[in-house]
């Protein structure tokens, strides 16, 4: 039993903390504990009605059983009733046991509430106080509600005790962190504002948690705030340090408050006022100075909180990142600490200066202290300094030192932490990458880093090797040695073989010359790794070998051999036997051309974000020090495969949103950025006017004019190559898109297209999505449409989806359709589709609003015998069609019949414009439709009524 | 916290920086206003500055537990376990910061007691670990030179301490004098009122 009981004790409550720590095993501890649970439960279930201070002491009880571990469930109602005891003891242990146990959404909260409002009203500090404690420990949504409007009052009234504010600012900053929108400070700004002022140290410390929280969402209805955050800080560090009595922490000033002035400067830009800049410079000043003063104590206390305060002020330098003399003073501390015999320091000055490099002012600066760095990664005995000091290398690394800096990564590889590993081994390849001068150095790198950390190199770090090395024509000999060589180890990682087979596949024939890397010597090698290997890699080397065949025909034999034998051709795993039979089956009936059109050298990839750092910045999410800073560094040029076509940032966004991630199998990180018709958008060379340049004008169809745009389905139209006829579905799928201008146009088991349009006057706009339903992707995908259009991409990846663009223009009225044919390959078959593009004459209508005198003044006009079209037919749908969509403006109290519907509409064509006139007339009794179209040209009366009967 | 909250705040960061290019030259680089960002993001979390406190013993029993965050039990079992595993680990020279999921976790032992606090990335190590030797001091004084028993058996003095010394994760009172003032003051209260 301790000797110190300060207030009253409570004896039961000792005794079975007593009772609980003699227990020797859980067992026990769990017994006794259940027999004071019934005890309690009997005593509060009781007939006699118990006295506070057994209230206190049992629910005590129950307080130290939940913090034990075990669950309580009962109980509460009797904390909540202590809540209201005018005895301060009883109170104050109700108050902790609702902190401690009831949750927010707990039924007792009104009740809870209550008591609370009470206290809050008893102007009793002391009870203030411990209703503020509690609302800010439950700090619920439901106390918000009740109290955030009471609290901004308490904390700024005159007549308020000091310790009510300190209680009331932080509490007030619990509800506004739950519910933001509940806390409104209003009128009260400007007063809680100058709590910064305040005489009492503590009532300051307090308020200024709320002032930095409220800043920062409200910048400027606070930014008074920062002279008077200048002055005060300006005060406490010129400060003796005996001035501020007991805010004085082991000789230095106030570091809690000056930590959190410092803190509330950073949620601002530099002050613009001169003098208050100037002043808060001399304060940074000082405190940079204050850390080479002797210490005025050997307490580590004294020399912790000097330096919280110095490295808050480092934050604040490296925040304004303006003040080049203060950054390279900074910089030059850290320094210092960097050596320092105490662990945290050290610690610390490494993070710190990760920030500081990325700064243009002291990033030479901080590159000055690489020898330390690099020892601090040999030597420290503590990983998570080791991580900070590796941290640190890759921050400061740029073209000067990246040879160093590379080569001390790989070496620490060697024995780092399992932990760390993996973003070691990504680091390393972007520094590689990003520094490159000589490709080989390269090549090197990552070579040595499969071998020293196969397991921990991802996908994306041998995708990119590759990747680089196809777009680099002087690196490929170099990088087929090299991978040669590292093939001979005995025991080489599966990565190696990865990327020897591919490298080999594509470039063996670069070192075929030197027997001592002759074909055959080649294609053993490879293959003496073949068994060790997984079926992914097994499958990568069949295409290699099939490569092999194409490149060394001398080969061919072997290689068909190991084709042909059993555990090849026979193998259970479906690809791998599908890949044997089918690269046998081609080396043996392809010529040596078609061999050599198939197994043509890869094109070079287009450049994009390293598909690496993408993995990194995923790794570490959006607040990494370093990714921001590498993006940067390569847009600063130091840009490694040259070989592939640049891509304006522009069209590799509208790229990346184009396409869906794949899930298929896809080397190099094509999923990441599918290029199909990414381009259009931003270069509007793809926008092509598909009617001002119609194909040959087929004589058909009863159209006169000339200049009309023909559609009929004619091969001549859709050129020498062999379109398929229209799907016999089109015109009914066409006639879905008469009344709408999105959705669905066609879809099958492989492809879904998808269209969106938009028309105005006698302009259009589509655009189509091709979508590939397939997890295999589509070759040679063309489009054609019967005018022209530029090509898509011919590749579409399994499950992406690719758009193209048609800008369309309307010279005069037609009949028929656009075709559109679309054609490609899927696993080997050929696939052709022929779809009508549901371009329609009514898409180019303009509504026309009229009296019902005009109406009839201009149908009475129209009254030639061609200018009406007349169709009488059944209703296909319910009859309370209503004309959406249709483009025409629909009529109310034209007809004298008001179950009939009127229409007026002015189709736009480039040449002329056509007025029409529509009636349409339901007889609900039959089921029947009349409907009469007139409009001043023949054609186009007839069209609309056949288009416009389909849809009623 | 929600989602909505997340992306409504970085909304707005996005904006503020788009307002202040003050600090920027003429040569506005990515990485300064990444950084930039970054920073102002980071100040910018709205959760409390300190996200819990626990103490526990050498024999990895958990004498005091504050909770600035809300947390279902099962998640707090959860951390505490990980939490206590990960500092008895540790040896006795390393350095008091650990990084943990998204947070820091600085620890310091005293005596048979490790008291461990969790803050977020951006904040103040070296403060935090006299924020836990302040705490240390008004037990000391409290109690008279206290030991781990104190703690067992006075637990709720333990907290009442806390909460006078720490309010919300965020620290009201650094006077020791004040401090204990406060906690006297109400003793003296259970004594007038038996």
């Amino acid at each position: 039993m301790p000797a110190v009981s300060k207030g009253d004790g409570m004896r039961g409550l000792a005794v079975f903390i007593s009772d609980i720590r003699n227990c020797k095993s859980k067992e026990a501890e769990i017994k006794r504990i259940n027999k004071e649970l019934a005890n309690i439960r009997s005593k509060f279930k009781g007939d006699k009605a118990l006295d506070g201070y057994s209230k206190k002491k049992y629910v005590c009880k129950l307080l130290f059983i939940f913090l034990l571990g075990h669950d309580i469930d009962f109980g509460h109602m009797e904390a909540v009733n202590l809540l209201s005891s005018n005895k301060y003891t009883e109170k104050q242990i109700g108050y902790l046991f609702i902190s401690v146990l009831v949750n927010s959404n707990s039924e007792l909260i009104r009740l809870i509430n209550n008591a609370i409002k009470n206290d809050l009203a008893s102007r009793n500090p002391t009870f203030m106080c411990l209703a503020l404690h509690c609302i800010a420990n439950v700090g619920s949504r439901e106390m918000a509600e009740a109290f955030a409007g009471e609290i901004p009052r308490i904390l700024v009234a005159g007549d308020t005790m000091d310790s009510v504010k300190q209680s009331a600012a932080l509490c007030l900053l619990r509800l506004y962190k739950t519910s933001p929108d509940l806390v409104l400070m209003g009128e009260w700004t400007s007063r809680v504002v100058h709590l910064l002022n305040d005489q009492h140290m503590g009532v300051v410390t307090a308020a200024i948690s709320l002032i930095t929280c409220l800043s920062q969402k409200n910048p400027d209805e606070f930014k008074t705030c920062v002279s008077l955050a200048v002055s005060r800080l300006s005060r406490i560090v010129s400060s003796a340090s005996t001035d501020l009595q007991d805010y004085t922490y082991y000789f230095v000033p106030a570091p809690w408050l000056s930590c959190k002035l410092l803190r509330l400067l950073q949620c601002y830009p530099p002050p613009e006022d001169g003098a208050v800049k100037g002043r808060l410079v001399e304060c940074l000043e000082t405190i940079l100075n204050k850390a080479q003063e002797p210490p005025k104590s050997k307490k580590v206390q004294h020399s912790n909180a000097k330096n919280a305060i110095l490295f808050e002020a480092i934050s604040l330098i490296i925040h304004y990142d303006s003040e080049p003399n203060l950054l390279v003073r900074a910089c030059n501390q850290l320094g210092q600490f960097l050596q320092h015999r105490e662990t945290n320091l050290r610690y610390l000055a490494l993070e710190s200066m990760c920030t500081l490099a990325s700064s243009e002012f002291s990033h030479e600066a901080v590159k000055t202290h690489i020898e330390t760095v690099i020892n601090a990664l040999k030597t420290e005995r503590d990983v998570s300094v080791r991580q900070r000091a590796a941290d640190l290398l890759y921050a400061m690394c740029d073209r000067s030192n990246a040879k160093q800096i590379v080569a001390e990564m790989l070496s620490y590889l060697e024995t780092a932490d399992y932990s760390i590993r993996e973003e070691m081994v990504l680091k390393v390849a972007i520094l590689a990458e990003k520094y490159a001068v000589d490709y080989s150095w390269y090549v090197d790198t990552i070579l040595n880093l499969i071998r020293i950390a196969g397991d921990y190199v991802s996908e994306e770090v041998w995708y990119r090797v590759i990747q680089i090395v196809i777009n680099r024509d002087d690196v490929q000999g170099y990088a087929a040695k090299t991978v040669f060589e590292a093939l001979q180890a005995p025991a080489c990682h599966e990565n190696m073989v990865k990327v020897g087979g591919y490298i080999l596949g594509e470039f063996g024939n670069l070192i075929a010359g030197d027997p001592r890397s002759s074909p055959l010597i080649q294609f053993n090698l490879l293959h003496s790794k073949f068994h060790l290997c997984s079926v992914p890699t097994r499958a990568l080397l069949l295409s290699a070998y099939i490569k092999f065949i194409n490149l060394f025909p001398e080969t061919k034999p072997t290689i068909q051999e190991v084709l042909r034998s059993d555990s090849q051709i026979r193998n259970s795993d479906v690809e791998l036997q599908q890949r044997a039979v089918e690269y046998l089956k081609l080396s043996s009936i392809a010529s040596t051309d078609v061999l050599a059109t198939v197994l043509e050298e890869m094109p070079p990839f287009p450049e994009r974000e390293s598909s690496i750092l993408a993995k990194l910045k995923k790794k570490k999410g959006p607040g990494a020090v370093s990714v921001s800073e590498l993006e940067d560094g390569k847009r600063e040029g130091g840009e490694l495969n040259g070989g592939g076509e640049r891509i304006t940032d522009a069209s590799a966004i509208a790229a990346s949103n184009a396409s869906t991630p794949s899930p298929s199998a896809d080397l190099l990180g094509l999923r990441s950025a599918a290029p199909v018709g990414s381009a259009a958008p931003s270069a509007g060379s793809l926008l092509v006017d598909v009617f001002s340049e119609a194909g040959p004008v087929a004589p058909s169809s009863g159209v006169t004019d000339d200049n009309f745009l023909s559609s009929t389905p004619s091969s001549s139209s859709l050129g020498s190559e062999d379109a398929a006829p229209p799907l016999p579905e089109s015109d009914e799928l066409l006639n879905k898109f008469v009344c709408k201008n999105n959705g669905v146009l066609f879809e099958n088991q492989l492809l879904q297209i998808g269209i969106k349009s938009e028309y105005r006057q006698n302009l259009g706009r589509m655009y189509l999505f091709y979508g590939n339903k397939t997890s295999v992707q589509f070759v040679s995908f063309t489009t054609a449409l019967n005018v022209q259009t530029k090509p898509v991409e011919p590749l579409v990846e399994g499950g992406a989806q690719v758009q193209q663009v048609i800008n369309i223009e309307c010279l005069s009225d037609f009949i028929e359709a656009p075709l559109l044919n679309i054609k490609f390959r899927y696993g080997g078959a050929l696939q052709n589709i022929t779809l009508k593009l549901p371009v329609t004459i009514n898409k180019f209508f303009q509504p026309t609003e009229m009296s019902s005198q005009d109406f009839f003044q201009r149908w009475k006009q129209l009254s030639l015998p061609q200018q009406e079209a007349q169709k009488i037919f059944k209703a296909n749908n319910a009859m309370d069609t209503e004309l959406l969509g249709l483009g025409t403006a629909l009529l109310e109290n034209v007809d004298p019949n008001p179950e009939n519907f009127v229409c007026a509409g002015v189709i736009q064509t480039k040449a002329q414009q056509v007025g029409c006139l529509l009636r349409l007339e339901p007889n609900a009794q039959a089921q029947m439709y009349r409907l009469t179209l007139r409009s001043s040209k023949d054609t186009v009366s007839k069209r609309l009524c056949e288009l416009l009967a389909q849809q009623f | 916290m929600s989602v909505g909250h997340v992306a409504a705040r970085r909304k707005w960061v996005q904006s503020s920086i788009v307002e202040r290019s003050w600090s920027r030259g003429k040569g506005l680089c990515l990485l300064t206003a990444n950084h930039f960002e970054k920073k102002l993001y980071a100040s910018l979390r709205f959760l409390p500055q300190m996200q819990f406190m626990l103490l526990f013993s050498r024999q990895g029993k958990l004498r005091l537990q504050k909770w600035y965050v809300p947390l279902s039990d099962k998640e707090k079992k959860k951390v505490t376990r990980e939490l206590v595993q990960m500092v008895l680990a540790r040896k006795p020279k390393m350095c008091s910061f650990l990084e943990w999921r998204d947070l820091k976790i600085i620890y310091k032992r005293y005596a048979s007691l490790y008291f461990c606090c969790a803050i977020e990335d951006q904040d103040n190590e070296l403060i935090t670990l006299e924020i836990i030797h302040r705490y240390v001091e008004l037990l000391d004084k409290y109690f008279g030179s206290v030991c781990e028993l104190d703690i067992i058996f006075n637990f709720e003095k333990a907290y009442f301490i806390l909460d006078e010394f720490l309010l919300g994760g965020e620290a009201q009172e650094t006077s020791k004098k004040n401090v204990l003032k406060a906690i006297e003051q109400a003793d003296l209260l259970q004594e007038v009122h038996p």
